[in-house]
């Protein structure tokens, strides 16, 4: 059977089927070669030290507490501005919105919205907040610029889990006399938490992994402030990512960048499999 | 009872509208921006002459003679997409063939978590590690006096495309139907003509989605290519230091005044106009699949 394939498709499929398996290693070698070389580079550096001094010329320190700090109040700020806005307008759309060209506009709104590279996101953000609000370039503006650029994903992750909410519990409550907005906060958004908190997971990741747009709004100091300083107007600071780059464009300090990246890795890794879990969790619900 | 039937009414009332508000916010912001970013860009553009401003070919605002000229931007910015398409698109597509066909359930799934693992990873990530490895990798191997070029920026694109193009495909590969790889079978084509003659156009236009979405996304990388381009206003070659549109807006935001301040939101606006394209021609491309 296998003799009546002619020798040129034989070699078609061989040399084809070579290629596959070469891309698929290229791409495996490419991200396991990067993982080691920036482990192997950026661990050696990190000690209880380096996270947990503030960089000083005076003292002779060098530390990234102030960056993981502004990381944590960017991260804390945008998730508790963009939750409730982004999952109000996840219930708009699936639960009041009745008309389908509305629905149409404002899916088409956030599709744009993520489809904005976080450069624009920047310099928007920094004539919106910075200048136009005048906020200064400080946390609380960089936080607000990510709070657009997050609500897309929020939004999305929302609706989908909303969508996996059977009509009949809708009916059942509202047919036991509850209102539309006790319905909803008693039957349709209980269901709906694991969908919130993907979205939670996968902008944290986003944030965790920005720069261009944290640039000018939130500024590149390398100071701590406490929780009440971080919200208030010009208190500049750069987060794990910002840091990075200036200590490796513009100080060429690539020891400590390489630190940062690894410390980046990290939470890359953590984010990643904390989204797999909601996920899984999330499709084991939809299954149900 | 009517009391509480009030109180109750009004309750629905402020939801419904507080509900309608957080939806139409989104409608809000894109307005906010597109308004913004024209209000701030057109004057520039007004000034400079928009033939001069698109098609100049010399950006030097600081000369005693100013010239504010893009086209080495745009230029750059087209071919480090185009190249970053030609080599990721194939790499990409056949890495997701290999996933979603080819492969037992166990490597593809490792391969599968690597592709994940690279999406997450920070863009600034990858420009450390551009400039430290591709620079003067490209630099030994071409012989160059400097390795911060088109040709490192492309490199370091294509790897950052290389996971949304790959996702997106696999999703099209795997969501034909089976029937047509059993029909393909059963007249006696191999497993692999299967695939490439068969599968592969019938998830014509996901693969396209996924190209479109790899050009959206190396149009709008600033960060990664700034750490490895050279960041210097050539018109673009190969193996010279170029500025992308993206690398234009953000390397001379710090200092700039006046007129060269406004010329960078001018760029902001062609990159955001550039980027709009892509989107229509995204949803025009999902629209026509729904179809």
């Amino acid at each position: 059977m296998q003799d009546k394939i002619s020798l040129g498709r034989k070699i078609k499929s061989a040399v084809l089927n070579i290629l596959m398996y070469l891309s698929a290693g290229t791409i495996a070698l490419i991200l396991l070669g990067m993982i080691g070389y920036i482990l192997y580079r950026g661990l050696p550096h990190i000690s209880l030290d380096f996270l947990t001094q503030k960089p000083s010329l005076v003292r002779e320190t060098v530390g990234i507490l102030p960056n993981i700090l502004n990381t944590l109040y960017i991260i804390l700020i945008t998730l508790v501005i963009v939750l409730p806005i982004g999952v109000g307008a996840a219930i708009y759309l699936n639960e009041y919105a009745k008309n389908k060209r509305i629905v149409r506009i404002i899916e088409l709104a956030t599709e744009t919205l993520s489809g904005i590279p976080s450069i624009i996101y920047g310099l928007v953000g920094m004539l919106i907040f910075v200048q136009f609000c005048s906020l200064g370039t400080s946390l609380l503006a960089g936080s607000l610029t990510l709070v657009i650029m997050t609500l897309p994903t929020i939004i999305r992750t929302t609706q989908e889990s909303l969508k996996t909410v059977p009509n009949g519990y809708r009916e059942g409550s509202l047919a036991l006399g509850a209102g539309k907005w006790y319905m909803i906060r008693t039957v349709v958004l209980p269901s709906a938490i694991d969908g919130i908190v993907t979205g939670c997971i996968l902008s944290i990741g986003r944030i965790v992994g920005e720069s261009a747009a944290l640039l000018f709004t939130a500024g590149m100091a390398n100071e701590v402030y406490g929780l009440l300083d971080a919200v208030k107007s010009g208190n500049a600071g750069s987060t794990l990512t910002v840091a990075l780059y200036m200590y490796a464009k513009e100080r060429g300090e690539f020891e400590i960048a390489f630190g940062v990246a690894a410390i980046l890795l990290l939470l890359t890794f953590i984010i990643n499999l904390s989204s797999k879990l909601a996920a899984k969790k999330l499709k084991a619900k939809g299954a149900k | 009872m009517s009391k509480i039937k009030k109180t109750a009414r009004i309750i629905e009332k402020s939801t419904n509208i507080i509900f309608t508000f957080c939806g139409f916010l989104a409608v809000a912001f894109v307005i906010l921006i597109t308004g913004f970013l024209c209000v701030s860009g057109i004057p520039a553009i007004r000034e400079i002459g928009i033939c001069d401003f698109l098609f100049g070919t010399d950006w030097s605002p600081t000369s005693a003679s100013s010239s504010y000229g893009i086209l080495p931007f745009i230029l750059t910015s087209v071919y480090g997409t185009f190249g970053a398409i030609l080599i990721g698109v194939p790499l990409g597509l056949m890495c997701a063939i290999f996933i979603a066909k080819s492969a037992n359930e166990k490597i593809a799934k490792t391969v599968r978590s690597c592709v994940d693992l690279l999406s997450g990873i920070p863009s600034v990530v990858y420009g450390l590690v551009g400039m430290i490895i591709i620079v003067p990798m490209v630099r030994e191997v071409f012989n160059l006096s400097d390795g911060a070029n088109l040709f490192s920026a492309i490199i370091v694109l294509t790897i950052m495309i290389l996971p949304s193009v790959i996702s997106v495909s696999e999703t099209a590969i795997r969501s034909v139907p089976k029937e047509y790889e059993e029909a393909s079978l059963a007249l006696g084509a191999t497993k692999t003509e299967t695939i490439f003659k068969v599968i592969v156009p019938a998830a014509k236009s996901g693969i396209l989605t996924a190209v479109v979405l790899g050009i959206g996304r190396s149009v709008g990388e600033a960060m990664a290519v700034m750490m490895v381009s050279g960041n210097v206003a050539n018109m673009p070659g190969l193996f010279k230091s170029v500025r992308f549109l993206t690398t234009a807006v953000a390397s001379e935001m710090s200092y700039s005044s006046g007129l060269q301040r406004k010329a960078l939101f001018s760029i902001a606006l062609v990159l955001f106009v550039f980027i709009l394209i892509i989107n229509l021609v995204l949803n025009l491309i999902v629209k026509r699949d729904k179809e």
